[in-house]
Parts: C-alpha cells; structure tokens; sequence
C-alpha cells in the first residue's frame, strides 16, 4: 500500500478528525473537557499512549497471529495507559485527580485501537508514527475546543485567566454534564457547515 | 471499607449519577443504537447482564491482586477479564438459552468495548465496596443506561418524521437531545443525601 507521509499525517487533523468525523472516543471528549487544563492534559496523555501503542504494534505486525490480535492489541495498549497513569500522578496529582478514572478509561477510547486495527497493523513504523501523531493531535485539537469553549462559557476563565470582566455572569450549565452535549452538538454542526461550503465551492470551481 | 447503604447506592447510579447522561460512559452505544425502541432495550438488558458478571468478578481479581500485592496489574487483568467473560457469558448462554440468545444477538460481543462495563470495575474498587454493594452498584448503572437507552430512542422514533434541517439531522441533533436529557436529570442531584 503507498500512502504519502504528508497525506497520513494530515489526515487524522481534520478529514477523518476521530472526534468530528469518526464520532471516537466520545466519552473523555464530553467527560473533561469542562476547563482547558483538563482537556490539554487528557488529549495529551491519549496521543502518547496512541502513538507507543501504534509503534509497538506495527513493529509486532509479523509476530502476531491474526486470531489472537485484538487481544494483544488491547494488551498493549493496556500497559501504556497503566503507564500513563502513574507518570501522571507522578507529574501532577491535581491533573490525576481532575481526571480520575477517565485515564484508566484510555484503554477502551476506540481511537487507538481502531488506529492499531485500521493502520498499525498494515503499515511500517513509520507510517504508523505519523499517523498516530496526526490522529492524536486531531483528537487533543478537538479535545481544547471543547475545553476553551465550555470553559468561557461556563467560568469565564480561560486557563484560568477572567476574559470577560467582573460583570459576567458564568453560564453555568456549559461546565455540567448537559453542556459538554450541547458543545460538542454545536461543534458538529459547524464542522458540518464547513464542510459543506468547501464541497459546494469545490463544485462550483469544477462547474465553471 | 465503604458503609453506604444498598438503597442510595443503586439509586445514585441508576437515577442521580446516571452513567450516560452525568458520567459520559457508554456514549459510543448510546449515539449508536438509540434509534429504535426495541433494539435499544435488549442491548440495555444485555449491558446490564454483563456488568453484573464482570463487576462480580472484578471483585475476585480486585481482592486477588491485593492479597498478591500486585495492584499494578490491575487494569490489565481487568480488561482481559472482561473480554473472556463476555466470550464466555456468550458461549453459556447460547448453550443453555438459545432464544435469550437470539434477543441479544450481536450486541453481547459488542459490549466488550463499552466503556461503561470497565469503569464499573474501576468505581467499586476505587470507592472500595463489598461485594454485595458492587452488585447493587452494577445494577444500578446497568438500568440506569438501559434508562437513558429508553428514553433517548423514543425521543429519536418520534422525531424521524420531524422537518428538520438536513445539516442538523444526525448526530449533532442527537447530541442536543441528550444535553437536555442531562439537565432534566440534573433535577435528581442531592437526592439521597448525595
């Protein structure tokens, strides 16, 4: 299979974006994106633990019989996140607190092993490489819209920082629950409106 | 060791802390599935199912690993598990029941992925309940999910006839649903002392 190394990378960004297009990984995307940090943080620890997974992977593609593969996949991956986890409470107890048991939850996002299964598996270490890269960055992009956006909205913060003077008034339900649905619905559409007007000005260049 | 009682346990986590609509668990199956009433609650009843056996033995595991002081090895053994319960729930049940069998069809091997199933395990043991009490808890969150299921896809039957604008149609649409779900349910919060 040829793929173009720029074309892999970029990919995972925006035209299969695994929260936007894919529809991946939903649960720590709703679940802590309530503050930037968070959402930094979490977005960050699922791109490494992805990009090791998929290395490991495709460097073991030879090796692992095909009946048994998902559950050496998920193997894997369980012992990065396991290692993700304490690096974390290493690092920064705080973050481990705000994030609790979504970091142990990295192991079923569908992201990784959906990469794993879809490319690691197929292609060369460092093709694999860069398409965890991309995937995971597009995931962590989308991950800090969230956050900026419900953080804004529901503090008046941004990484902490007040943006909008001492007379705002916090809108408090984009920090709970029903607004991380509400975000990431709005989100949606607009990725939706964009695409279509890419497609229409696309078709309206080929028409002419 | 944990003294909350039975009661608030399983009302926490099947009504105030529902799993999908405060905890953001099961999202993938949610969004998936919800789009026919019946469908919906055979995966419900099956998700129940499984979490009750999986929460049983992660249990075993939990106190296992501590008596062996190997906590380190706790996430990987726990999702091991699981997948070979579900495989192994499925080859029992198509045995011993083949019309139980036929109702749930695809979506018990389905369930190994649902992240709800996992964080069930992780909850009882960072939150340290007995035995008894994380059976309560796992069926509580089983009928809690089955709950939003229910709910979400009568929403979602109704609506297919709706006029709705072709770019909000889909999962967007869906997602707006589900935040005004998650505010009704925010109502609940404080019940039972919580």
């Amino acid at each position: 299979m040829q793929h173009r190394s720029s074309d892999v990378f970029l990919a995972g960004l925006w035209k299969e974006n695994p929260v936007f297009v894919h529809l991946l990984g939903m649960c720590p995307t709703l679940a802590v994106t309530n503050s930037v940090h968070n959402a930094l943080g979490m977005g960050v620890a699922t791109a490494c633990v992805l990009i090791a997974s998929s290395l490991i992977v495709s460097l073991l593609r030879k090796w692992i019989p095909h009946q048994i593969r998902i559950a050496a996949y998920v193997t894997i991956v369980a012992t990065f996140v396991t290692v993700a986890d304490y690096l974390i409470q290493a690092l920064s107890i705080e973050l481990h607190k705000a994030l609790g048991a979504f970091i142990s939850l990295i192991v079923v996002n569908c992201i990784i092993l959906g990469r794993a299964e879809a490319f690691a598996s197929k292609n060369q270490p460092g093709l694999s490489f860069l398409d965890a890269l991309g995937s995971g960055l597009g995931f962590t992009f989308a991950l800090t819209c969230m956050g900026a956006l419900r953080e804004a909205l529901g503090n008046g913060t941004l990484l902490g920082h007040p943006i909008f003077g001492p007379h705002f008034q916090p809108w408090v339900v984009m920090a709970m629950p029903g607004g991380g649905f509400f975000t990431l619905g709005i989100l949606l559409l607009l990725v939706n409106v964009i695409n279509e007007q890419i497609k229409r000005s696309r078709s309206a260049r080929e028409g002419t | 060791m944990n003294q909350e009682s039975l009661g608030y346990i399983l009302l926490g986590s099947c009504i105030v802390n529902n799993f999908v609509l405060s905890y953001f668990l099961g999202i993938c199956s949610f969004l998936g599935v919800s789009n026919k009433l019946d469908t919906s609650v055979r995966l419900g009843v099956a998700v129940t199912f499984v979490m009750l056996v999986s929460s049983a033995s992660a249990f075993a595991i939990h106190s296992l690993l501590t008596y062996l002081h190997m906590e380190y090895l706790q996430l990987i053994s726990f999702i091991v598990v699981i997948a070979s319960t579900v495989q192994l729930v499925e080859m029992l049940i198509k045995k011993t029941s083949p019309a139980l069998f036929r109702a749930l069809g695809i979506y018990l091997p389905l369930i190994t992925t649902n992240c709800a199933i996992l964080a069930v395990a992780l909850f009882q043991t960072s939150r340290g309940y007995s035995l008894l009490q994380s059976l309560v808890f796992a069926l509580g969150a089983g009928t809690g999910f089955a709950l939003a299921m229910l709910i979400m896809s009568g929403i979602r039957e109704d609506l297919t006839y709706a006029p709705i604008p072709k770019l909000v149609r889909g999962t967007a649409l869906t997602l707006m649903i589900a935040g005004i779900l998650s505010m009704a349910f925010m109502g609940f919060a404080g019940m039972g002392g919580g």
